[in-house]
């Protein structure tokens, strides 16, 4: 049902009057007396009905013989499938009607309260959870009793979408040790969040379900055989097989094929969420359920959401009246179709006699788009070998080259200083090596007190001071005994500080 | 002129002082190995004290040191002087210590390359006389008076008298060269000191023309070099050590306060080539290794610096932080605070808990409490562990010393490099006090002044509080993204208070 109680009492505030086909809310569980309650005007049939309204809110799409009941400017809003309808479009066009696909409502943020296809998806997710434990004719938890040992059941949802991840939570709640699958690597992440196990491919390439607004791509052949491979592995310990995979505007891909069925144990269960679109089960038989001849059972409804009819009729009628809402932005009753709203426009597949599918893309992407991840390239053994060797030669060379620089300048120093000097600059030298070698040594946390004991140690300065302090020159005296008064405060400063310092340093 | 000789021969080192400094450096050499370890540390500072102690003694008891009374007096109020200031610093005054002790070394390079200068013009008649003797042996008034000033000459002089001419123009040039690493080191320090103490602004300041002022004073301290070689006059010198006392003035000026760090392991290597040039310049081979080893100490620890804020050193050097290439990236959202039962409640909460100290730790002396809380965290069964970027703080290791004040045990305390991958499954991070050294700019916007440098990666874990004074930036004055992130919570207020008042409520 599009419409409830509920939703023409919120309708009525944008000015709304809203009208009902008599017995239309019977299966909702809603009476024709509870939608009069609500101001809602009770038709006897479909054809008065539709001589008197604007709007015509609608689940399925319309048959030929509805359409014929429409009139020019009226504003249909109903599933529609303009991919598989094109048929139907040309009618609706040839009556003027102005058609907005529920179906077709872009999957961006701001519409999210319209999509009615995520909130149709929840449900059948769930409920091929409770249609599979109808027909499986065991325990989905394990359990140790007195009486034995029951194991788990083994759930398999094939297609991460709304429906997939919906059957995920509800599979995972009941107990099953649940395993999923999804062609996007991406939704692994979702996957792990709801406590299933991501079934993990083994692909090179992969590509990005944010770039077609969340849904996934036709795969490549390779891909599908490594995919279908890796089900055919599977298939014999699987006790229950959700698949909900379903590429927009084609027919589902077959990814359970006979062999896998035949591969499973009897009493073993199939949903396929798929079956309207011919199934992702070989052997699925859309609205019927059938048991193969080694006992698995396969189910092929297509009409989950009406099984919880109460529920999907609350949250499709919201989806219809949110959408009204914004149809509606002067909230005075009046209709107004804006084609320059994104989300208006792109559910919009009939107006003012064209047909308007497909819409172009959104100005806003759903997603925002995933950043290609840098994959450091692995190098193979040689290549390694290879860039270990160049680098060790890069090092060479830049040691023998400064080796050499620092020779030549040695030599020049040589050559013209006195042999006293150089006598003394070897001594330099070699403490400036000892010194580099031994500081690496030095552990991060101690720098502060190394700084401190490099510092009193620097006051060795002092031994200047004293050979000078002798001098008969008065001016030299002083200079020299003021130098030994600080270089002291330094050393003993210094000193005294470290190990202050160092005393603080204790194990836990 | 025999009698020099016998002079020089009575009063060069004797091999018991040779040996004596030759102990001595070896026991340097260990102090400074020894610090490897927490434990080996201990141990190695007396080794240095002992080095200490025997080098000066050796020193003192020299031949020919003269005015032993005057030195006597002098080490004894020094060493008074140093102890009290030792015992008096609190430990989150560290840095403006070491920076304070710097200068000392600096301006005693300084007075020791002025009396090399002083005991050399004073000699200088006696090298004519050396040079050309036939020109004095006509002036008997002369002789008399070279004679009886002889005899009052001490072991220094002596010793510069035995040099032969080519010695002395390379003692000129290892004085020069010991006076201006002296300067610049003493007046660098100075600044240092200044900035650290907040007694000078922080903030990198420079002199119109920038740089170029520095290179302009290198290069005629250059000039004055050559004329000092040609006329040996003292005011080549001293206009030499002016110019030296603005290079290291302007320099440290140049550097903002984030960088001070390098800057003072910096100035820490300076004051080591400052006692190896004097080494030179007096002939002394346990002055040229000791100050080689504190040089090259230095070098290193300004390097190590370096590399972990992913900068050149010749940038730092040269001051402040480089010019941005494009405008930073735009902030979205806002700071969001928190109360001290907030931090409480999350504190109780978790399990894992990591703190990063900051500057803003020392500043509020915090450590007590830090430590107090993480007593308490841990004697609760969780696990606490500190996260030390290699440059918080003002002084390399700063954090860890102020940690072991505060008796935090050394085993919880970690590396960047340690710790950094633990965030992720972190679930409560207390940044305290720090924020360049946690800003996620670094590694996301290309533009930021701090972009590559390292940081440690807080934002990964599943919740963090920043202890902080108020909305203001860290001292590099870079907006910090981390603030504004959905996960961070900022608690301001002053860092003792806050983790005070969250003490009687981790139960």
């Amino acid at each position: 049902m599009a419409l409830t109680p509920d939703s023409a009492r919120q309708l009525g505030k944008l000015g709304h009057t809203c009208s009902v086909v008599s017995g239309a809310g019977l299966k909702a569980g809603i009476s024709d007396a509870a939608y009069a309650e609500a101001g809602v005007t009770v038709y006897p049939d479909a054809q008065s009905l539709c001589a008197e309204v604007d709007v015509i809110a609608k689940v399925r799409p319309p048959t030929s013989d509805e359409v014929k009941l429409f009139r020019n400017g009226q504003t249909l809003i109903s599933f529609i499938y303009p991919a598989q309808n094109s048929e139907l479009l040309e009618e609706l066009k040839a009556r003027g009607v102005t058609t907005i696909a529920m179906d077709m409502v872009p999957r961006i943020s701001r519409a999210q309260k319209m999509d009615a296809l995520s909130s149709m998806a929840n449900i059948a997710g769930y409920r091929a959870v409770i249609e599979a434990g109808n027909n499986f004719g065991r325990f989905f938890t394990g359990q140790v009793t007195a009486a034995g040992k029951i194991p788990p059941a083994k759930v398999l949802v094939v297609g991460a979408g709304v429906a997939g991840l919906a059957a995920i939570g509800t599979s995972v709640s009941l107990g099953a040790i649940t395993y999923a699958f999804d062609v996007r690597p991406e939704v692994a992440e979702q996957i792990e969040s709801m406590g299933a196990e991501f079934v993990f491919l083994e692909f090179e390439q992969t590509q990005d379900g944010a770039a077609t607004g969340g849904y996934a791509a036709p795969s490549s052949p390779e891909f599908r055989e490594k995919q279908l491979a890796k089900f055919r592995e599977l298939a014999p310990d699987i006790d229950i097989v959700i698949t909900t995979a379903l590429i927009p505007g084609r027919p589902a891909p077959v990814l359970w094929t006979t062999d896998m069925v035949e591969a499973m144990k009897p009493g073993s269960v199939i949903v396929d969420l798929a079956a309207e679109r011919g199934g992702n089960c070989e052997l699925t038989r859309p609205d019927e359920k059938i048991v193969t001849d080694n006992g698995v059972t396969i189910v092929g409804y297509t009409d989950f959401p009406s099984r919880m009819a109460a529920q999907s009729s609350m949250l499709y009628a919201n989806n219809v009246r949110h959408f009204i809402f914004d149809l509606t932005p002067g909230k005075d009753g009046v209709i107004v179709q804006n084609m320059e709203d994104d989300v208006i426009r792109g559910s919009t597949v009939t107006h003012a006699g064209d047909i308007t599918f497909p819409p172009p893309p959104p100005k806003v992407k759903a997603i925002a788009a995933a950043k290609p991840k840098e994959k450091p390239k692995e190098l193979t053994l040689e290549e390694k070998r290879a860039k270990e060797a160049a680098d060790f030669r890069q090092a060479t060379r830049m040691q023998v080259s400064l080796l050499g620089i620092g020779t030549v300048l040695m030599l020049l120093a040589g050559y013209y200083a006195p042999p006293s000097f150089m006598a003394h600059f070897v001594v330099f030298m070699l403490a400036c090596f000892v010194g580099f070698q031994v500081i690496w040594n030095v552990s991060h946390s101690l720098h502060t007190p190394l700084m401190a004991v490099t510092n009193a140690v620097s006051g060795i300065i002092i031994l200047g001071a004293v050979a000078q302090i002798g001098s008969s020159s008065w001016l030299v005296a002083i200079l020299g005994a003021i130098s030994v008064l600080i270089a002291a405060i330094n050393i003993g400063g210094g000193f005294l500080v470290t190990r202050r310092m160092l005393a603080m340093f204790q194990k836990s | 002129m025999a009698n020099l000789e016998q002079m020089v021969s009575h009063i060069s080192e004797p091999g018991i002082v040779i040996a004596a400094y030759i102990v001595a450096a070896v026991l340097f050499i260990l102090c400074l190995g020894g610090l490897s370890g927490q434990e080996s540390a201990k141990r190695a500072v007396w080794y240095g004290i002992a080095g200490m102690a025997i080098a000066v003694a050796a020193a003192v008891f020299t031949p020919g040191v003269g005015n032993l009374w005057l030195i006597a007096a002098m080490l004894v109020i020094g060493l008074i002087l140093g102890y009290i200031v030792a015992v008096r610093v609190q430990m989150t005054e560290m840095p403006q210590l070491v920076a304070a002790l710097h200068s000392f070394v600096g301006l005693a390079a300084v007075f020791i390359g002025f009396n090399t200068h002083f005991e050399l013009a004073r000699l200088s008649d006696f090298f004519a006389l050396m040079h050309n003797p036939a020109a004095a042996m006509g002036n008997p008034d002369l002789l008399l008076q070279l004679n009886q000033q002889m005899e009052g000459l001490t072991g220094f002089a002596v010793k510069l008298l035995s040099k032969s001419p080519a010695e002395i123009n390379i003692l000129m040039v290892e004085t020069f060269l010991g006076v201006f690493i002296g300067a610049v080191t003493f007046t660098g320090s100075v600044i240092a000191f200044g900035k650290l103490a907040g007694k000078v602004d922080g903030k990198a300041k420079k002199l119109p023309g920038g740089h170029f002022l520095n290179a302009a004073a290198a290069i005629l301290s250059v000039v004055l070099l050559v004329v000092y070689l040609q006329t040996g006059a003292f005011w080549a010198l001293a206009v030499m050590t002016v110019l030296a006392f603005f290079i290291g003035y302007h320099l440290i000026m140049g550097i903002g306060g984030a960088d001070m760090p390098v800057v003072v392991s910096m100035l820490n290597s300076y004051s080591g080539w400052a006692a190896a040039a004097i080494g030179f310049s007096l002939g002394n081979d346990l002055l040229i290794v000791t100050g080689a080893l504190v040089g090259s100490s230095g070098a290193i620890l300004s390097y190590i610096m370096c590399k972990a804020m992913n900068r050149s050193f010749i940038s730092v050097i040269l001051g402040g932080f480089g010019g941005t290439t494009g405008p930073a990236m735009e902030i979205e959202g806002e700071q969001i605070a928190i109360d001290a039962e907030g931090v409480a409640a999350a504190l109780n909460d978790a399990s894992s808990v990591i703190i990063v100290p900051g500057y803003g730790m020392a500043v509020a002396q915090a450590q007590g409490a830090v430590s107090e809380l993480t007593r308490r965290l841990r004697s609760r069964g969780k696990e606490v562990r500190f996260a030390i970027h290699p440059v918080a703080g003002r002084l390399p290791g700063h954090m860890n010393v102020l940690l072991a004040e505060a008796k935090v045990p050394y085993d919880i305390v970690l590396e960047m490099d340690e710790i950094n991958e633990d965030f992720p499954e972190t679930d409560v991070v207390i940044v305290i006090g720090s924020n360049d050294i946690v800003n996620p700019a670094a590694q996301e916007d290309p533009n930021s002044p701090i972009a590559g440098m390292p940081v440690l990666e807080v934002w990964k874990a599943k919740q963090v509080f920043v202890s902080k004074r108020g909305q203001g930036t860290g001292y590099s004055g870079i907006e910090n993204p981390l603030f504004y992130k959905e996960n961070t919570r900022m608690f301001y207020g002053d860092a003792k208070d806050s983790i005070n008042a969250l003490l009687p409520m981790i139960e």
